[in-house]
């Protein structure tokens, strides 16, 4: 697991939140394997404690819970933390995932999956983007920002503005290619690892809380610019004074 | 609406009947017009017919009693008249007579003796109806008889009676004695009666008419009001209801049509109802199916994993239990879609793509099936295909087809044909498999339908695949057809219209394999000549189509 940020001989932690015993076990099992150190949770209204007391580096949430629901949980941590959260949902078609989206979630994983499947995301939402080689430069313009590659930081008039890894790697996709359109789908790829084509909902909700940090005015958004039809492009940087 | 002036021209005949059909009211008025004129002049004529024979019987009458009083004065005065001093009798006549007209005005005196006519008044003796003459001559009685007057002056003749008697002069003779009674003052009387009647009739038909016409409103607006509920309630507004005034039968009408919508409401209400339960329960099972499946698959794919450690029957055993896990899955997520469907829960959510972009997609996620089962895909696309879709169940419907397609080519080649024209995009898969009896075409969309039972099945597939590509097809508004024939392969035909809600009228494809009816297009070595084909559904313009469109976009 030497992608992770850790230093390579730390496992990475990660909670999953689950009511079902069953489950929960077979998920330790399987993280188990994979070098992960998994910590449980069945409760909904301890799952923010236990994020607290365990300092997790990813969270598998499930959206139905005793007690807490998943979203509200999902909304405490991410008050708090920019942590990855991995919704693991068995509706796909309801409004649950979009409500969790919305609640701060960066990926899903629809039941019945893989294990292959969850651990593929799970490495993909830890594992950072790649710092690129054709990129030299440290420091990207974006709209009226300086995002530093390095420091994983985005500033706006020299002053800091909080992203989460997966906002930042979104917003870096945009930043590195200044002139090139998005699709949905290339998004998918580049800032989610899925190689098919999957759920678009996850880049539209995700833009929509990008522009809600980033943006001026996020209902005129002049850095995630969206260009109809298509997908979503850098908007034009701007000299800083 | 293009239709109407045609029909005015060629069926113009058929207009007012079809006016006439249209309106209640205006039939209603119109019968009543139409009848009450009827009645009222047959009223008229009967009134007018009894009103004249009773005038004219009581003139008869009076003129009768009249005349014979007329005449017995006369026939007295003639009795005492003293003839012995050798009076002239005509002298004496022409007295009578002048006494007559002087003492009454009703009448004329015309009195004819052998020699002369002695006439006091203006009326004619020709006036005396020639049968009338012959009866009197004949006989002593006082005789009446009708007859027109015709005067001395230049006065137009007048309808009349004439009564005639004879008188006997002692000695001298008998002399006829004729009375003519005009009718003048009687048929003023009638004439004024009949613009009375006339002038009545006219008034009752129209006052009738407007009654008719208020009444038939009357009618007709709650009628009408209860017709605009009815389309109201068709069209979904459950909660309108008619207003109810007073006790009678159309108030009885609207509590009825109330009762029924009310009652509609509350049906539709409970099958509302149910369908949510229904969807709550397919949504519950669905999460309470999957958090287990969920333990069971990653257990199973630890053991698979782990499997080359085990024993051969355990290791064997962890394989079979993977792959019917995978089968499983599928299935249980494609019985989910089903009764998603049958719940009414399905909702297409609609942006405009290309469907050859789709296609192409599908075609290459299952590159790698169709090597497996030695099968070539060629596309065949024609010009760009945009249509608004849910590209989501499009992909699944073509994935479902070439799936399909894939598993009974056995090795022979795949095409897959996109065209379309101004309303519609078709997409069709034909195969050169096993292909199906013609009958069959549409059972192979019926839930778990095996087209040879005897066949083993050696591939997936969870028999769902077809009956949720046509739920599919559906929902968009679009068209699933099949065609097969034992051992000359399918070919399944997509149409969707390009915009979402229109209604198909024809699909750019035929439902026939243009390479069966195409010149040349045969590609069985099997097949001599193409077969006149019945294609199976009858909404397809198959043949003729195909076979003009052959050189453009053939099989390559």
């Amino acid at each position: 697991m030497s992608e992770t940020t850790k230093s390579p001989g730390a496992r990475s932690r990660v909670l999953v939140v689950d009511d079902d015993a069953a489950l929960a076990e077979m998920l330790s099992i399987v993280l188990r394997n994979e070098g992960f150190e998994p910590i449980w949770c069945a409760h909904g209204d301890k799952a923010f404690s236990a994020f607290k007391e365990a300092k997790p580096d990813l969270v598998l949430l499930d959206l139905m819970l005793p007690g807490r629901d998943g979203v509200d949980v999902c909304r405490d941590i991410r008050a708090e933390s920019g942590v990855p959260i991995v919704m693991l949902t068995a509706k796909t078609d309801t409004i649950d995932v979009v409500e969790g989206l919305e609640a701060g979630a960066d990926d899903y994983v629809a039941k019945p999956f893989k294990a292959k499947e969850l651990v593929a995301r799970i490495k993909t939402r830890l594992r950072r983007m790649p710092v690129s080689e054709e990129v030299d430069v440290e420091t990207l313009r974006i709209g009226d920002l300086s995002i530093s590659v390095d420091g994983h930081s985005v500033k706006r008039d020299g002053v800091q503005i909080q992203l989460t890894p997966l906002e930042f790697d979104l917003l870096l996709a945009l930043a590195r290619r200044p002139w090139q359109v998005f699709s949905r789908e290339v998004l998918l790829e580049q800032v989610w690892g899925y190689r098919h084509a999957a759920d678009t909902r996850l880049v539209n909700v995700h833009v929509q809380r990008l522009r809600s940090k980033i943006e001026r005015d996020p209902e005129h958004p002049e850095i995630v610019v969206t260009v109809r039809g298509i997908g979503y492009k850098a908007g034009e940087t701007v000299q800083v004074r | 609406m293009v239709s109407i002036p045609r029909v005015l021209k060629s069926r113009w005949w058929r207009f007012p009947i079809t006016w006439w059909w249209r309106s209640l009211p205006l039939r209603v008025v119109l019968t009543v017009f139409l009848a009450s004129v009827l009645v009222l002049v047959l009223g008229g004529f009967l009134l007018m017919q009894q009103a004249t024979l009773g005038v004219i019987d009581g003139k008869k009458e009076t003129a009768k009693n009249e005349a014979r009083q007329a005449v017995n004065t006369a026939q007295q005065q003639l009795n005492a008249a003293d003839l012995t001093g050798g009076v002239n009798v005509d002298k004496l006549l022409l007295d009578l007579a002048i006494g007559f007209a002087n003492r009454a005005e009703q009448y004329e005196v015309i009195i004819i003796t052998p020699d002369q006519t002695i006439t006091a008044g203006n009326a004619v003796a020709s006036s005396i109806p020639p049968s009338l003459r012959k009866q009197v001559e004949q006989s002593y009685d006082l005789l009446m008889s009708p007859t027109r007057i015709t005067y001395r002056d230049m006065r137009p003749t007048v309808p009349g009676l004439a009564a005639g008697a004879t008188l006997t002069l002692p000695l001298t003779g008998q002399y006829q004695i004729y009375l003519m009674f005009p009718l003048t003052q009687e048929l003023k009387t009638l004439a004024v009666l009949r613009t009375a009647v006339v002038t009545t009739g006219a008034i009752l038909v129209i006052l009738l008419t407007f009654i008719a016409a208020l009444v038939s409103r009357q009618v007709v607006t709650p009628v009408r009001a209860a017709r605009r509920a009815a389309e109201s309630l068709a069209s979904g507004n459950l909660r309108d209801r008619l207003k109810v005034r007073g006790k009678d039968d159309l108030a009885r009408l609207a509590i009825s049509m109330n009762y029924m919508a009310s009652e509609l409401e509350k049906q539709i209400n409970t099958l509302e109802e149910l369908s949510a339960v229904q969807q709550r329960f397919v949504s519950d099972v669905s999460h309470e199916l999957r958090t287990p499946l969920t333990t069971v698959r990653m257990a199973s794919e630890v053991l698979y994993e782990a499997r080359e450690d085990f024993d051969p029957v355990a290791a064997r055993s962890a394989e079979l239990l993977q792959k019917e896990l995978d089968r499983f899955e599928a299935l249980l997520s494609d019985l989910l879609e089903i009764s998603r469907f049958d719940a009414g829960a399905a909702q297409l959510i609609v942006e405009e793509v290309d469907l050859r972009d789709l296609v192409y997609r599908v075609v290459e996620a299952n590159a790698s099936l169709a090597e497996t089962n030695n099968t070539e895909i060629t596309v065949h696309e024609g010009g760009e295909a945009k249509a608004e879709v849910d590209s989501r169940r499009i992909e699944r419907i073509l994935r479902n087809l070439l799936v399909n397609a894939i598993e009974h080519s056995e090795g022979h080649p795949i095409d897959v044909l996109i065209e379309s024209d101004d309303a519609a995009v078709a997409i069709a898969v034909r195969d050169h498999g096993v292909g199906f009896e013609a009958s069959q075409a549409r059972q192979v969309f019926h839930r778990f339908w095996r087209g040879d039972s005897a066949r083993a099945r050696t591939v997936g597939g969870t028999g769902l695949g077809l009956a949720i590509a046509m739920e599919d097809a559906n929902l968009h508004g679009g068209w699933l057809t099949a065609w097969g024939r034992p051992a000359m392969g399918a070919q399944f035909r997509l149409t969707l219209p390009r915009k979402v809600g229109a209604i198909l009228e024809t699909s750019p494809l035929p439902l026939v394999p243009r390479d069966l009816v195409g010149p040349g297009g045969t590609r069985f070595d099997g097949l001599e000549a193409p077969a006149p084909l019945a294609p199976s559904s009858p909404a397809s313009p198959a043949p003729r189509r195909a076979a003009s469109m052959e050189t453009t976009v053939g099989p390559s």
